[in-house]
């Protein structure tokens, strides 16, 4: 919370005028049973009209005065709050952009999004009630408490008595309600797994015919759940009538007291009208204080959330940005691609995911890189271009270390194609733009040929001007994963990785597309993770990786005698002949 | 459209009320409460002013006759406390069983719905009216019965009162308090307007957040964050302006109505000691007006947004509504008999099938399959393999033509029967949380623990199995996500297992399995298929070269049918995607 509160450094004045205002606003409010009780005890008794006519206006004087202090009030913290989520919001942005990809796999993008959206709305309207409501609520209960001790101190210890009786039951229920609410809550979640569970497993359920089963099953913790809302409900269900019971006993026992006083001549019946209108004031105020407790402990929670993510700092240092950078002085005459001894091991994982990778790749070859899920490829080939840092060992480009590089400068020689296709709402254009930000409409043309994606485009009418909606939804699986390949390929990259990316694709197409890339670009060093044999096996070096380790290095022929996980992939995907 | 919004408003209160008939004597019990609450609540502030007019001054207290009064003050509070609290607790009860009388016939519609609706809406939409708008609906409610009528019954009671002591003075605060609710209401239709461009503007940066975060790994692979950043910038500067505007305006309410409420009071203030001054009312009074001008006010702010939160309600209850009202399947035909024991003969007879009557799928579909016989599925992915299956399980109903299982139309079987004689492991492996036992034993809930281990070890899932923590009591999270994708579907396969049905429709996996499990999986898909008929969406060539029929799909279609040797001298497609992973 600390260091979100810096957002509001910008608005000092803001915050502080807000809660002064209404604090202001609030004594105003405090002298009306005052006024009330001169009302009562001169103008009535002198059956002065004039007087009376004179207070009236002091009334309506005492609330325009507050209303204008009230609204100064709501317009400073409005303009404090959304300031702060201004801010807030656009640094926060900025944040997770610089966490990488460790960060981002830890923390998770669905969480990171909402900690964007929700959580700082959440916080903002915190902010905003915090400035407006927070100071005023006990001002009114101290206040109604000060200026009942002005009119008469033996009435007035009844406040004293009854003040700390409300509070004590207000926060008390709260307290025992509020983890509570937190049980229904993840009973409720416990229903809705139940829901979205008999949803996607639909055709399982019904093929093992168990409807019944399920509907009892969901009976049984939706009833739990009303269970627990039914005892919840009763408790809070307390606030109302106990602090009712409070507040009407400490008035009549302030009429008690007063009516002694009254009779001794110390107070006036006015003043005991004023005393009355004290007390309820206070009840009015102490449930206002008790429902802003309950929003600004969920902002407060919402606060939490986002401060952890600031905490959160990104594990990839670029040195561009921390010493001037250096001279990306590229070597010649060393291999393009170099792991030396790499081990590598994702955040909080207890064994390492790559260990002793050790690969030479020059300047043109094909790479292919082969192996069961979990295996690593994808690792290994995101190491490349710095997404994660190695644990041990090193990862050099050009014959430098990538940690030495600035980070764009690395990046920029590499064109990535992921393992899902993502392309982004906007024109087909400003899609292939991501690659490069200056490229003519030709050399995307080039790139679409060579992605054989040109054909689907070209049937859609609407060339670079297509229309692409948001995760590309109108487009079919295979032409996504084909645009994102001649997205990679528009920055004419000198190393291009593909994860993956050719899963959607029909085998011919497949073999087109690696055959056009293969003579398109004879000096680009290319990696093919894959799962399928054929699309590989023509690579310089296939790399089959077992659990992490290099199981073997070589050509399909070589490795067809002398590595028993790749003859062990080949032959479960073809035939004996074919692997031949 | 706005009628046809009336008409489904009108219905659904219908048919919330005959829910809440169920509990028509709880519903009349709350209502007397509230009744009793409220004229309490109002006598309350009458004998204070009683009592204040027995305090006139030095010497003039008339100390018995306050006792007396303080005395009924007391007991009006106990009762006023006690029941209002029953109230609360009986509109709870009356409010959760309700909505989960709702909620669980939902739930158990949505288990007769057709695959085709099901298929053809998100899950997420159909969750979040199960869940999302039942829990807002009952939040209306809710606040529907505590608070509608009980404000209703204050602002009456409060008039009623008032005109008792002094009909004047009533006449003052009746005038003056619409100017409150006029305000309130010129300032929300004002704030509207800022609202709207508040809440686009705010979906604008959402899904920017969602498309960039989201994707934040290609966003860093081509160095696209500070365009991003730019984006981001532009859109929260102007979020900024909309919602300082949004957040002040409404924020004027409060005060505005407050104000309103003061001149109320000041009115009645005024015009009350000039009433006392003629005589026509005690102090005592004065102050029960005062109390009451404070308070009547506050039921009409409640109400309208009561009146908000119903229509909000009323709203969620017919998206339930909706759900439960749609068609669920076909009943079963009358003269549908129980499949015993399939012999395995499955023969499919002139079937045509589409999911969309504009677009044909599957046309004139014939095949004949002898028991025992192995029928691979090939085909580009998409191509609408899944549909046979469909079609199989009786998940959808063929156009025309029909499809027998041992000489008899699936259509003349109970669905139960006919599933029963299937075992299907789907590539899309669902667990469902609960223990590895649990899963094992889904299609046989009875079986005895040797069976399940007995299963396991055959779907050679019995090693990993014990390898867990807890053996096979190990509690799986949802869509088992404590294990690997492999140990996924070797405990799918232990559950087919388990019951061993004459059919089974399997479904290869394409990829993201380790070798070595693919291995294992394949040895029990083996064990599995002895002897019995099966169909199998295949990926894996040496599969579809055992197989007894290849039927070759495309774009929904079947194109070429037949054993792997006749189709390669077809030359057709299935010779092309054959070869074409030869190519390069």
């Amino acid at each position: 919370m600390k260091r979100l509160l810096r957002y509001l450094k910008d608005y000092k004045l803001e915050s502080v005028l807000g809660p002064l205002f209404k604090m202001l606003e609030a004594s105003f409010e405090l002298f009306v049973p005052l006024v009330m009780a001169q009302i009562i005890d001169i103008g009535i008794r002198n059956r002065d009209m004039s007087y009376i006519m004179k207070m009236g206006g002091v009334l309506l004087l005492l609330a325009a005065v507050g209303l204008t202090c009230s609204l100064t009030a709501q317009y400073f913290a409005a303009k404090a709050a959304v300031g702060f989520s201004t801010a807030l919001r656009n640094d926060l942005f900025r944040h997770i952009n610089s966490l990488s990809y460790s960060e981002q796999d830890a923390i998770g993008t669905a969480t990171l999004i909402t900690r964007m959206t929700s959580d700082v709305n959440q916080v903002q309207s915190g902010v905003n009630l915090t400035l407006r409501l927070l100071l005023r609520s006990p001002f009114i209960v101290f206040g109604a408490m000060i200026m009942a001790f002005t009119v008469n101190a033996r009435a007035a210890m009844v406040f004293a008595v009854a003040i700390p009786a409300l509070s004590l039951v207000v926060f008390g229920i709260m307290t025992v309600s509020m983890p509570l609410y937190k049980k229904v809550q993840r009973q409720l979640d416990t229903v809705t797994r139940a829901t979205r569970e008999n949803l996607t497993g639909v055709r399982v359920v019904r093929a093992f015919n168990r409807q019944e089963s399920e509907m009892a099953r969901f009976e049984e913790s939706n009833g739990q759940l009303v269970r627990f809302q039914v005892f919840v409900g009763k408790i809070s269900a307390l606030m109302n009538p106990v602090t009712y019971v409070i507040i009407n006993l400490a008035i009549a026992a302030v009429i008690w007291i007063s009516g002694k006083q009254v009779d001794a001549g110390i107070i006036t019946q006015g003043e005991t009208v004023a005393l009355v209108n004290y007390m309820s004031q206070i009840l009015v105020e102490l449930i206002k204080l008790a429902n802003l407790i309950v929003s600004i402990s969920k902002a407060l929670a919402c606060a939490n959330r986002i401060s952890l993510v600031f905490e959160q700092e990104t594990s990839i240092k670029d040195p561009s940005k921390e010493d001037g950078g250096q001279a990306a002085a590229s070597l010649k005459d060393v291999p393009k691609v170099q792991f030396n001894h790499v081990n590598f091991a994702y955040k909080n994982a207890k064994a390492d995911s790559l260990s002793g990778i050790d690969l030479k790749v020059e300047k043109g070859q094909t790479i292919g890189i082969i192996g069961g899920t979990g295996s690593g490829k994808s690792t290994l080939v995101n190491l490349i271009p710095r997404f994660y840092d190695v644990r041990e060992g090193a990862v050099l480009v050009d014959g430098k270390d990538v940690r030495q590089y600035g980070l764009s400068e690395l990046r920029d020689k590499i064109g990535v194609v992921p393992q899902k296709a993502v392309l982004f709402k906007g024109t087909l254009r400003d899609n292939m733009k991501w690659g490069r930000p200056d490229a003519s409409d030709e050399e995307i043309y080039h790139a679409l040929d060579m992605a054989q994606a040109r054909e689907f485009v070209d049937e859609k009418g609407k060339g670079l001007e297509l229309s692409i909606e948001q995760n590309g939804r109108n487009l079919s699986g295979g032409q996504r994963q084909r645009l994102t390949i001649a997205r990679a390929l528009v920055r004419n990259p000198e190393i291009l990785i593909m994860d993956d990316s050719a899963s959607a694709l029909d085998f011919a197409t497949d073999a087109a597309l690696r055959k056009a890339i293969q003579e398109g670009t004879k000096d680009m060093t290319v990696f093919i993770v894959s799962q399928r044999a054929t699309t590989i096996r023509n690579a310089d070096q296939i790399l089959v990786l077992d659990d992490g380790a290099l199981a073997g290095l070589g050509t399909h022929r070589e490795l067809l005698e002398n590595c028993q996980v790749y003859r062990e992939i080949c032959l479960s995907q073809l035939s004996r002949e074919e692997v031949q | 459209m706005v009628n046809a919004r009336m008409k489904k408003h009108r219905s659904a209160v219908k048919r919330i009320l005959d829910y809440i008939g169920a509990y028509k004597w709880l519903v009349l019990f709350s209502l007397a409460l509230a009744a009793v609450t409220v004229a309490a609540t109002l006598y309350a502030p009458i004998l204070i002013g009683r009592s204040v007019d027995l305090i006139l001054g030095p010497g003039q207290v008339d100390f018995t006759g306050l006792l007396s009064i303080l005395k009924q003050i007391v007991m009006v509070v106990a009762i006023t406390a006690l029941t209002q609290w029953l109230m609360n607790h009986i509109n709870n009860q009356i409010t959760y069983r309700v909505v989960q009388d709702i909620r669980v016939k939902a739930f158990n519609h949505m288990q007769t719905l057709p695959l085709s609706y099901l298929d053809s809406h998100q899950s997420g939409d159909i969750i979040s009216r199960v869940i999302a708008d039942i829990d807002q609906f009952s939040e209306g409610l809710l606040m529907g019965f505590t608070q509608l009528f009980t404000g209703v019954l204050t602002i009456l009671g409060t008039l009623g009162f008032m005109l008792s002591v002094n009909p004047l003075i009533t006449l003052v605060v009746v005038v003056v308090t619409p100017l409150s609710l006029w305000v309130a209401s010129y300032i929300a239709k004002k704030t509207f307007t800022m609202f709207k461009l508040q809440s686009e503007t705010r979906g604008e940066l959402t899904s920017l957040v969602d498309e960039m975060v989201g994707n934040e790994k290609v966003v860093q692979a081509f160095g696209y964050e500070d365009d991003a950043q730019a984006r981001f910038e532009e859109i929260n500067q102007r979020l900024r302006g909309y919602s300082l505007r949004a957040i002040f305006f409404s924020s004027i309410t409060n005060p505005a109505t407050r104000f309103v409420n003061s001149m109320v009071y000041a009115s009645v203030g005024v015009a009350g000691a000039f009433a006392a001054i003629h005589g026509f009312l005690t102090v005592g009074q004065l102050s029960i007006f005062l109390s009451y001008a404070n308070q009547y006010t506050k039921p009409f702010n409640e109400i309208s947004g009561v009146v908000t939160e119903l229509q909000n309600a009323l709203a969620c209850a017919a998206r339930v509504f909706e759900l439960i009202d749609e068609p669920s399947f076909i009943p079963e035909n009358s003269d549908a008999v129980d499949l015993k024991e399939a012999d395995g003969s499955v023969s499919l007879d002139h079937v045509a099938f589409s999911y969309v009557p504009e677009i044909p799928l599957i046309e004139n579909l014939n095949l004949d399959v002898k028991p025992g016989q192995r029928i691979a599925i090939v085909g580009p992915t998409g191509c609408g393999k899944t549909t046979i299956i469909n079609l199989l399980m009786r998940f959808y109903d063929v156009k025309s033509g029909s499809i027998q299982v041992s000489g008899t139309d699936i259509r003349h079987l109970t669905r139960k029967s006919l599933r029963t004689n299937y075992g299907m492991v789907l590539q899309e492996t669902w667990l469902k949380s609960g223990t590895i036992r649990e899963n094992i034993a889904y299609g046989k809930p009875d079986a005895a623990d040797e069976e399940i281990i007995k299963a396991a070890k055959e779907a050679h899932a019995d090693s990993f199995i014990r390898r867990m923590p807890q053996g096979y009591d190990t509690v799986i999270s949802e869509d088992g996500g404590n294990l690997s994708q492999g140990q996924k579907q070797l405990l799918c396969i232990a559950r087919v297992m388990l019951c061993l049905p004459p059919m089974l429709i399997l479904d290869e996996a394409t990829s993201s399995i380790d070798t070595r499990t693919e291995i294992r999986i394949q040895k029990a898909f083996a064990k599995m298929m002895e002897g019995r008929t099966s169909f199998i969406v295949a990926h894996r060539l040496s599969t579809i070269k055992e197989a007894d029929v290849i039927l070759v799909m495309k774009d929904g279609h079947i194109i070429e049918q037949g054993t792997h040797e006749v189709l390669l001298e077809k030359q057709g497609f299935y010779a092309n995607l054959y070869n074409s992973q030869f190519a390069v």
